[in-house]
């Protein structure tokens, strides 16, 4: 997909095609919420569903996140920049998965024990790490809408490169978070970093001088 | 729920009362077909609260069949609830059938535990190898109802159902030599996927190994479990024998034990191969030494509610059983030994 040869679909097709595409991303995410209400009291999530909910719901966020970044790299390289409609809510999904990854922590797990809760947030690194991709993907979540897009302008673009860190803390919570294992996360963070090289010219970065790009 | 109902409020620390009423009205209620795995709280399933916990059915390879055992009853201690036996039989930490908590009860069915023998030898004046069905034909089985801290920070209530340690290590008469007890997982690849791939096992170097030193294999609360619930173990808790250690964390208690060897030297633990400085070798349940992710202080009790019903309660020392086990540790500094 990094080649440009590929063919986006012709032009009277592109609009109905995004349109479909954004209903399956809105099922997509959403149905496997509406599942839990199924699978949980059936035991699909095991006797005590709360750690695998929380592992669902924290993978869930991280695939959604992973193909929020995916869409304009298959823009670019499709040259199909209608494609660009989808990632808004991509993203939008991938934190509300995040916001329930975190609530089943803080309500089935921790039961809303402040002092712990407090505690946990500072005292383990790979929490604070979570914590900390959760606060950006707030941000970005809040400076979404349109309206405010085009107040930020520049500053926007800016401010929403904050998801390549973001994309990191999470791949290292995940890491950091498993009692033993290291192959799935690792899996993770090389899509993860796949996804940061192609962009590796936009990204701001220390660059080597043009004298050495092409032209 | 009916066993809770029947044994509430009776005081003492597992003492043991044969042939009580207890005992009686269980082995009726089992007398009538009640006593497949989840019938037993189908009841449960009457709360149409959709959160609550319907039973869950083993997944599709079918069950693996499970005996009824004969046994002297526990008491449950005053205050404690049993966990329902589909939430203990579908949330287990078992590597060698898959690191999710379902893998175990999902992949496990299969697992062929008949015949099954199991080595002691070492430090022994007549080792030996014990047939764990004739075993559970002829022992006096006892059950003991003991809380199970997991070092996740989760807690149940469980009945098991086995004989001291201690009094099955005594047929093979330790040496004065024996100062440590190490145990081993069967090791067998094409029944165990996680020993076939790293993937699934979590990375662990099969076959899985604990030890416990001689002085706590020998402790009256320390079982040797044959079963749970009043029948033979599930494959996912460790069938056909495991280890039941209830004042430390859940890893201790070594599934499917194929060996027993009495040593002079402490035994490696897969545990703290694995993270040294994450688990050590005592691993007694322990509310000030956190572990280096997660709070020890606190946990969250399995209980029979549904997933909102959440309670998280303190963790008590040793597990609540200070009072029996505190005195081997004298003079230990338990941060150090962890
Ligand atoms: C808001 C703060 C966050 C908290 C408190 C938190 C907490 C947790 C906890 C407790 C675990 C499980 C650890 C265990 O098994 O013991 C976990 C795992 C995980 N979290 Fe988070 N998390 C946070 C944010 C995030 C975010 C923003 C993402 C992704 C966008 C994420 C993705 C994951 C993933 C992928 C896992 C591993 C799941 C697995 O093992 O299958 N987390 N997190």
């Amino acid at each position: 997909m990094s080649t440009t040869s590929q063919p986006a679909p012709p032009r009277q097709y592109r609009k109905p095609l995004v349109r479909v595409l954004q209903v399956a991303v809105h099922l997509g995410a959403l149905l496997p919420l509406v599942w839990l209400f199924y699978a949980i009291p059936r035991g699909a999530l095991g006797g005590d569903p709360v750690k695998e909910l929380i592992h669902f719901l924290g993978l869930g966020a991280l695939r959604l996140l992973l193909l929020t970044l995916l869409v304009s790299p298959l823009a670019r390289g499709l040259g199909f920049g209608q494609l660009i409609r989808l990632r808004r809510p991509l993203g939008l999904w991938c934190f509300a998965w995040a916001c329930l990854h975190f609530a089943t922590w803080l309500s089935l797990d921790l039961a809303f024990a402040w002092g712990l809760i407090g505690d946990e947030l500072v005292k383990r690194t790979y929490i604070l790490l979570g914590f900390s991709a959760w606060l950006i993907l707030a941000v970005l979540a809040l400076t979404s809408f349109p309206a405010l897009v085009r107040r930020l302008g520049r500053r926007w673009k800016t401010l929403h490169s904050l998801i390549y860190p973001a994309l990191l803390l999470v791949c290292v919570h995940f890491w950091w978070s498993l009692k033993s294992g290291w192959i799935e996360p690792a899996i993770y963070l090389s899509l993860a970093l796949g996804l940061l090289w192609f962009r590796r010219r936009l990204l701001p970065w220390p660059r080597k001088l043009p004298a050495t790009s092409k032209p | 729920m009916l066993i809770k109902s029947l044994t509430r409020g009776e005081a003492g620390e597992n003492q043991v009362t044969p042939e009580d009423v207890y005992l009686n009205r269980r082995r009726f209620l089992q007398g009538l077909g009640a006593g497949t795995a989840l019938a037993a709280t189908g009841s449960q399933a009457g709360l149409l609260d959709f959160l609550s916990p319907s039973a869950p059915q083993t997944p599709a390879t079918g069950a693996a069949p499970r005996a009824p055992l004969r046994y002297q009853a526990g008491k449950l201690e005053s205050g404690l609830i049993l966990t329902p036996e589909e939430k203990a039989t579908n949330h287990n930490n078992y590597y060698e059938f898959g690191t999710d908590k379902t893998d175990p009860a999902r992949n496990s069915q299969g697992l062929k535990t008949e015949p099954w023998t199991l080595r002691v030898e070492g430090e022994v004046a007549k080792p030996g190898t014990v047939d764990i069905g004739e075993l559970i034909g002829s022992a006096a089985l006892e059950e003991r109802i003991y809380r199970m801290r997991c070092v996740e920070a989760w807690s149940m209530v469980i009945p098991w159902v086995g004989l001291e340690l201690g009094k099955f290590l005594k047929r093979f008469e330790p040496t004065s030599k024996a100062r440590y007890v190490a145990f081993e997982t069967l090791y067998d690849p094409e029944q165990m996927p996680g020993q076939r791939s790293s993937f699934v096992g979590g990375g662990i170097d099969y076959p899985y190994v604990e030890g416990l030193r001689m002085d706590e294999a020998m402790h009256p609360l320390t079982l040797l479990s044959l079963g749970i619930y009043g029948q033979t173990l599930p494959p996912q808790n460790g069938a056909p024998v495991r280890l039941v250690v209830p004042w430390k964390y859940g890893f201790k208690g070594i599934k499917s034990i194929v060996s027993i060897r009495l040593l002079e030297k402490m035994p490696p633990t897969s545990w703290n191969l694995l993270a040294p400085q994450e688990y050590g070798f005592y691993a007694n349940v322990n509310p000030e030494v956190d572990h280096p992710r997660w709070s020890q202080a606190s946990e969250r009790f399995i209980g029979p509610g549904g997933l909102l019903d959440v309670k998280r309660q303190p963790t008590l020392a040793f597990n609540g059983y200070g009072e029996q086990v505190a005195s081997l540790y004298a003079g230990m500094n338990l941060r150090k030994f962890f």
